[in-house]
């Protein structure tokens, strides 16, 4: 966070263009079921959003003895959508960020189905836990491919990911055979993935906040242990 | 950063949660194995001791911290509960700190029912009994000088076999000792950070409320075991309370720690008296109140007595009217 103020400016396009990367997905959410936009206007606020953002050093202004980040953030995602709905302008494409290239498609796509949520402030954070939570697993997919340790990942996935109770109580000894590996080492590569993906989180979750005391307090809700 | 990949669904995201928080104690001496409850301190699992072959309670509190200072004062803990050894406590094995902060500790794994559990409907007299053995092992860990510092209807474990056993010692202090700041935090700050009042706040006296560790004695666990008193009284099948009854409540239950009971033995004894229908010490009776209670303590020699007046007034009547 403290990198949203720094000097060099390669620096700070870097800290902001992270930031965009874990909350883009939250914020285009919340104004698709917040400020009921259209996908395509949704769109168009998210990269307008963060383009005014980061010409106006939005969250450079942000304190954290105040509020947390994500508190600060969403309120600011409001404002915006407020300004714009009342000047009558439409949400435009803003110009000055780098352009990411977004996957709003596959975001739609997450929201389908989906009803409106009660609460607002839960529905976004739980959007960023989402957000924060598949991007530590594709971080772990990647460093196991790059590591030629794809079978860690596998195991992760069927025990951690897999969808329907059935494949999460497949046995240690079946997918040990089912891999051509020990019951031990089936184990032992799943504590190491989930070890590495908690690193991989809390990484994640340091880089996008402020304080140490933010940092933990984040590290409470995300472990669910006020669930 | 993975942009674009697709996100997780809600089943997943739930999965990896526990995932996440899935503790790693020492391999070679503990094998987790299931989550089996979560409360305002901390998680619990069931866990497998490879060292000894036995299944155990392995808990951990949701605070770390990097100091070393907690993991002092836990393992001086340790070795004050393992001088604790009375049928009612549920020893504490051991005590450590996972490699990521979070303290932890394990201890004998209970079968049966949390007293939180207990089904509406049973007799008074019969939880003013029950309450009295849950008072016993409280009470000797006060005469050693340990104050539990956690007491609740999820920390009382009603056993198979009749037993009543007071869980969660792990928190526990010796009286007059103080925290280290962050030692307090692990018992303060996950039940009085602001937004985070749960189950447990109902039942901690103010004082330690507060954060106050250093005026937190064997007074505050009578605070916490008058209002699990008041917890039965109110499921039991006479919820409302007689003046003395209530009188120990509120005596038990005081803001001020000089105004309550000055250990659990001393409550107990009082709702023993009760149950006597002795005079209790939390209620000045007045002349009424005392004959009432006379009449409830002898009740079979007083109907005995009606009894016979009864029928030598009909005997006297039915001569009266037949010479």
């Amino acid at each position: 966070m403290e990198a949203l103020k720094a000097e060099d400016t390669a620096e700070r396009d870097r800290a902001f263009n992270a930031l965009v990367e874990a909350y883009w997905r939250p914020v285009y959410k919340y104004l698709r079921m917040r400020w009921r936009l259209l996908p395509h206007d949704a769109e168009d606020a998210t990269q307008g959003f963060f383009s005014r953002a980061f010409e106006r050093e939005y969250f450079a202004k942000f304190d954290a003895r105040r509020a947390r980040f994500r508190t600060f953030l969403r309120t600011c995602v409001d404002a915006f959508a407020a300004n714009e709905r009342q000047a009558a302008h439409r949400l435009k494409r803003g110009g000055g960020a780098e352009h990411i290239s977004l996957d709003y498609a596959a975001a739609e796509a997450e929201l389908a189905g989906a009803p409106p949520p009660d609460d607002f402030e839960k529905f976004f954070a739980r959007e960023w836990v989402r957000a924060i939570f598949t991007d530590a697993v594709a971080a772990l997919r990647e460093r196991y491919s790059g590591a030629g340790q794809e079978v860690r990942f596998t195991i992760f996935s069927r025990y951690d990911l897999a969808e329907g109770d059935a494949a999460r109580h497949v046995s240690y000894a079946a997918l040990a055979t089912e891999l051509g590996l020990t019951t031990s080492q089936v184990t032992n590569y799943l504590a190491a993935a989930r070890r590495d993906f908690r690193a991989l989180l809390l990484d994640r979750v340091r880089a996008l906040t402020a304080t140490d005391a933010e940092f933990r307090e984040e590290v409470r809700d995300l472990f669910g242990f006020d669930a | 950063m993975s942009t674009n990949a697709p996100g997780l669904s809600d089943q997943a995201l739930e999965r990896l949660r526990d995932a996440a928080e899935l503790p790693e104690p020492d391999p070679a001496r503990y094998a987790v194995r299931e989550r089996i409850g979560r409360g305002g301190m901390g998680t619990v699992y069931r866990a497998r001791d490879l060292r000894l072959q036995r299944d155990v309670a392995l808990k951990v509190l949701h605070v770390g911290e990097d100091s070393g200072e907690l993991a002092a004062r836990l393992t001086r803990e340790a070795g004050i509960l393992a001088h604790l050894e009375h049928p009612g406590i549920v020893p504490v094995h051991d005590v450590g700190i996972l490699a990521d902060g979070r303290p932890y500790y394990t201890m004998k794994l209970v079968q049966g029912q949390p007293l939180a559990d207990l089904a509406p409907g049973r007799s008074r007299a019969d939880l003013l009994r029950l309450f009295a053995r849950i008072c016993e092992p409280v009470a000797f860990a006060h005469s050693r000088g340990v104050v539990h510092r956690d007491l609740k209807p999820h920390n009382v474990m009603l056993g198979e076999f009749g037993e009543v056993l007071v869980l969660d010692w792990g928190v526990s202090k010796r009286a007059g000792q103080n925290d280290s700041p962050a030692a307090s935090n692990a018992v303060a700050t996950p039940d009085t950070g602001a937004g985070r009042v749960l189950g447990t706040q109902g039942y901690m006296a103010p004082e330690q409320a507060r954060g106050e560790s250093a005026y937190v004695d064997a007074r505050a666990d009578v605070y916490s075991l008058g209002k699990l008193l008041a917890h039965l009284v109110s499921v039991s099948d006479a919820p409302r309370m007689p003046r003395a009854l209530a009188a120990i409540v509120r005596k038990a239950t005081a803001p001020q720690p000089e105004g309550r009971y000055m250990d659990a033995s001393h409550l107990a004894r009082d709702v023993q008296r009760f149950l006597a229908a002795d005079p209790v010490e939390a209620h000045r009776e007045n002349a009424w109140e005392q004959t009432l209670r006379l009449y409830r303590r002898h009740r079979p020699l007083v109907l005995l007595i009606a009894a016979y007046l009864v029928m030598r007034l009909v005997l006297i009547l039915w001569r009266a009217r037949t010479e």
